[in-house]
């Protein structure tokens, strides 16, 4: 863009909030859809969440594909699932974006050291 | 009981939890962790990963509307989300290695201690300069109905202290601690009441997603639970921003949900010191 705008924290407020909607309309639609299949297939069957057994191999990461290509309600679920917990997490990477176009080196900084932590959970998770 | 109905009285309770939670600004994790422990006989750490999915869903929902409006701090938030999500990703951690009926327990306490401290009176006071503040960029403004109101920030140590700890909370029960983020920020840091409130709940989603990730690699998310939980706590938390706006926070609200709160959270108590969760 050639515009002589510059851009300031409230362009940077209304695309935050774009950005959180967003997110949490697509993803809580697929989370509805996703339950309306696992009910449509489950709904008579008998729950048992008593004792943590571990979450079936088709809501895991690397199951989820196989699981939404089989149509199978609690993948469209999980994924959904994981797209509302990635909107917080887009929502710094647009903050990294906007605190870069204000120049604001200190929060760019910031921001960044935020997504590590995260990012070393993401991947340390499993490891403790 | 079948799935059917298994879902639809977590529906229920979700919605109604949500309901409650917004109202009184506490958030839904309050009563469904309890209801799906007790009431359901869910794993805890199952409750815990379900409810920390429905935080990040209504704080961004909610989210969204107050930082269009201006009133969130966002500088404020991204530094003191260094200390949040730090704490929230060791309180994750920390959670695999205690046994279900000591986080009962603790749970138990943290969620009586909140529901006090939402009844206390607040008292509005001035901030003090503070170098760190001025450095951090962190003092702004925001809009009322009186025009634009300038405020400082006090105590940046002290408040950063405080979120690393509502950060491990967070991580360690799947609560937003909302009360404690508010705390940190309106009685330590000494910034106006509406903009912690809504500074709060914008870092309560990544303070949420910062621990989810852990649960979710860990198996802890189990879509069957938290499909209805998010799903009703989303539409109950819709419902009490659409009556809030409407009317005055009530008091008796207030008080109505402290003796809920207390008596799940007694149970929570009880039931792990026995050894039954």
């Amino acid at each position: 863009m050639a515009t002589k705008h510059k851009f300031r924290d409230t362009d940077m407020q209304a695309v935050l909030g774009w950005v959180l909607r967003i997110g949490v309309i697509v993803s809580i639609s697929i989370v509805f859809f996703g339950g309306v299949v696992y009910l449509y297939r489950h709904g008579s069957e008998m729950p048992n969440h008593t004792k943590f057994t571990g979450i079936p191999d088709f809501t895991k990461l690397n199951g989820i594909v196989q699981g939404i290509l089989d149509f199978r309600g609690r993948s469209i679920i999980q994924l959904g699932i994981i797209l509302l917990i990635a909107t917080p997490i887009l929502r710094i990477v647009f903050s990294i974006i906007g605190f870069i176009l204000e120049k604001d080196r200190l929060y760019v900084f910031i921001s960044l050291l935020v997504l590590f932590i995260i990012f070393i959970s993401s991947i340390g998770g499993h490891i403790a | 009981m079948s799935v059917l109905v298994f879902t639809l009285i977590i529906l229920v309770g979700a919605c109604f939890a949500g309901f409650v939670g917004s109202l009184t600004g506490l958030g839904g994790g309050f009563i469904i962790i309890p209801l799906l422990t007790i009431v359901l006989h869910v794993d805890i750490h199952y409750a815990i990963g379900a409810s920390l999915v429905s935080i990040i869903a209504t704080s961004s929902g909610s989210a969204a509307a107050y930082v269009k409006e201006g009133i969130t701090n966002m500088r404020l938030g991204m530094f003191l989300e260094i200390a949040t999500t730090a704490g929230a990703v060791s309180g994750a951690m920390l959670a695999i290695f205690i046994p279900t009926h000591f986080l009962a327990i603790i749970l138990g306490v943290i969620l009586i201690i909140s529901a006090l401290l939402s009844l206390r009176k607040k008292v509005q006071q001035v901030a003090l300069h503070n170098p760190w503040a001025v450095k951090l960029k962190l003092n702004g403004s925001y809009p009322t109905d009186d025009g634009i109101v300038n405020y400082s920030v006090s105590n940046v140590a002290g408040g950063f202290v405080t979120m690393l700890f509502a950060g491990v909370l967070s991580g360690l029960l799947g609560i937003g601690s909302g009360a404690l983020k508010v705390l940190a920020m309106d009685s330590i840091m000494k910034v106006p009441f509406k903009v912690s409130t809504t500074t709060s709940n914008f870092m309560i989603g990544v303070t949420g997603a910062a621990s989810a990730v852990v649960y979710l690699q860990r198996g802890y998310i189990d879509p069957s639970i938290s499909m209805p939980v998010v799903i009703g706590v989303l539409i109950g938390a819709l419902a009490g921003s659409k009556i809030l706006v409407n009317s005055k926070s009530s008091g008796w609200l207030r008080w109505m949900f402290v003796i809920v709160v207390v008596a799940l959270a007694s149970q929570l108590i009880y039931n792990g010191i026995i050894g039954k969760i």
